[in-house]
């Protein structure tokens, strides 16, 4: 990995962001639409509105993320610029940790407005600092970022890639204990949930919720979270080939 | 490292032996073998489909090959210290259509280490001083390969692999493209260009016709003309796929021909 080219990367793919005004208009508009219509959803009725805020304020960096990056990958596949980068002194991990860190900049203001918008607008109390959600809002987007590197190279098409949000996304969505409480789930699917790593963000926002310091069990699902980053961006490396067919 | 090394190798540029490239199953390339010199323009040229494109990638090191090898400058096809010598102009204008031109050409030149003197000066050589803040997406088909030569070039390469670089732009145009390949071929730079327009290839200084993944032809155009017995080069290459699917038919036996009489002849002209 060489640094000027990691930075040099970051830097071009937020100037490319940074052309597109629609784009950024929608990250930043839509998680305070969508805290909004949370919060009118229960009435103002702050036992009901804050756990599932916090659980939200996770899960949205991640599903946008994971959209974004799926696709701005595909365009670097399919446009060839992906191709030509691959002839020019640049490494794998320059182009894939050049996606992480110019998304995880655009995840953090993001979260950083949603986070706002939840605490200050909307009333949200956390027994722990909104510091810890937005850390863990980030590593979802990062999470986001990984996946969606990885899963757009088993697409061809962008129709395709926005294919992969209900298979990679949803099910993590579904079982990550939003819905049904993990401990009364059927023993498989208490397993495959195990496995899935949103679980453990939204576990880490839960323990944020109810405890005021930073639990050890909010560490390690933090841990796990990051490991998991770290597992996907080495497999999407390991599929991103300079030869191909 | 031995220290003997047979003479002419200091010279090449670029070495193919034995390359044989398959895609589906099917060849697109059939044990090449040829070598390019240091310092000229070769023309890679024949029709669509021909597997110009699928050699081009092979010398820049992004194409799974079945066997055979490419050596450039010495070193494997897309080994690691080529990426510094090695730009690379791909078929269609591969460069960011939601950066200006100058975002583009400077990210570029970031790459190989260089700041934004170089990109300027390189938006320069191309002619596009003038449009350097427009978004690439909103310039023309031809002014948008511009942008892609000029980040191929800002580099400095030591040797320039272009995929028809000059389909799309005017007369014009081409005109400056070809004073500019040679200009970097005359200043020691190895320039291969891929054409499917035979009227290109007076400007090269060698020639290799390629016709269905085999070479059919290599040498200077005034020798391939001649070998033709013709002075056009649309012409030459018709006389010599016609000549290679005679001798083909000569050389297959008669239950195996196929029905239509002169089928070769007939898919070139399509």
């Amino acid at each position: 990995m060489n640094p000027h080219i990691l930075f040099a990367t970051a830097g071009r793919i937020l100037r490319q962001l940074r052309h597109d005004r629609r784009t950024i208009a929608l990250l930043v508009v839509v998680p305070i639409v969508l805290m909004a219509i949370l919060y009118f959803m229960f009435d103002g009725q702050h036992e009901r509105f804050d756990p599932l805020a916090l659980t939200m304020l996770g899960i949205f960096p991640f599903i946008i993320m994971f959209l974004v990056t799926s696709i701005a990958m595909l365009r670097e596949r399919t446009s060839g610029t992906l191709e030509r980068l691959l002839t020019t002194p640049m490494g794998k991990l320059d182009l894939l940790f050049g996606y992480g860190l110019a998304f995880g900049l655009a995840a953090t203001v993001q979260a950083g407005i949603a986070c706002a918008t939840a605490y200050w607008l909307l009333g949200l109390t956390t027994a722990g600092g909104a510091q810890l959600v937005v850390l863990i809002a980030v590593l979802n987007a990062l999470l986001g970022v990984a996946l969606g590197l990885l899963c757009s190279a088993f697409a061809q098409t962008e129709f395709q890639a926005v294919q992969f949000l209900p298979i990679v996304v949803i099910p993590q969505i579904l079982l990550c204990g939003l819905f049904v409480a993990r401990e009364a789930m059927a023993g498989w699917l208490h397993a495959v949930s195990s496995v899935m790593p949103l679980t453990w963000a939204v576990n880490g926002l839960t323990e944020v919720g109810l405890h005021a310091e930073a639990t050890s069990a909010l560490w390690r699902d933090v841990g796990i979270v990051a490991g998991c980053v770290v597992l996907a961006l080495a497999l999407a490396s390991a599929t991103l080939r300079r030869r191909t067919a | 490292m031995t220290s003997f090394k047979p003479p002419h190798q200091h010279s090449a540029a670029v070495v193919v032996e034995n390359l044989t490239v398959q895609r589906g199953g099917k060849p697109v390339l059939n044990d090449l073998n040829f070598t390019i010199g240091a310092g000229s323009i070769t023309g890679l040229l024949g029709p669509s489909g021909s597997g110009k494109t699928t050699l081009i990638r092979a010398i820049v090191g992004v194409q799974t090959i079945q066997s055979g090898s490419v050596t450039v400058l010495g070193h494997p096809a897309g080994a690691p210290p080529l990426r510094r010598l090695l730009g690379y102009v791909t078929q269609d204008p591969s460069v960011y259509l939601d950066l200006s031109v100058r975002e583009n050409v400077r990210y570029f030149a970031a790459l190989y280490g260089l700041g934004a003197d170089a990109a300027d000066a390189a938006i320069g050589d191309v002619g596009l001083a003038e449009s350097a803040d427009q978004l690439t997406g909103d310039l023309s088909g031809g002014q948008s390969s511009r942008v892609s030569l000029a980040c191929a070039q800002v580099g400095k390469p030591t040797i320039l692999v272009l995929d028809e670089p000059t389909v799309g732009q005017d007369p014009l145009l081409r005109e400056e493209l070809w004073t500019r390949f040679r200009a970097a071929a005359d200043g020691g730079t190895t320039v291969i260009v891929s054409s499917h327009v035979m009227d290109e290839a007076n400007r090269c200084d060698r020639l290799l016709l390629i016709r269905q993944g085999s070479l059919i032809a290599d040498g200077s155009p005034a020798a391939i003309l001649q070998e033709a017995g013709t002075t056009s080069m649309d012409q030459a290459f018709l006389n010599l796929v016609r000549r290679g699917a005679a001798a083909e038919a000569t050389a297959a036996s008669p239950a195996h021909r196929p029905p239509n009489p002169t089928p070769s002849a007939d898919r070139t002209r399509r």
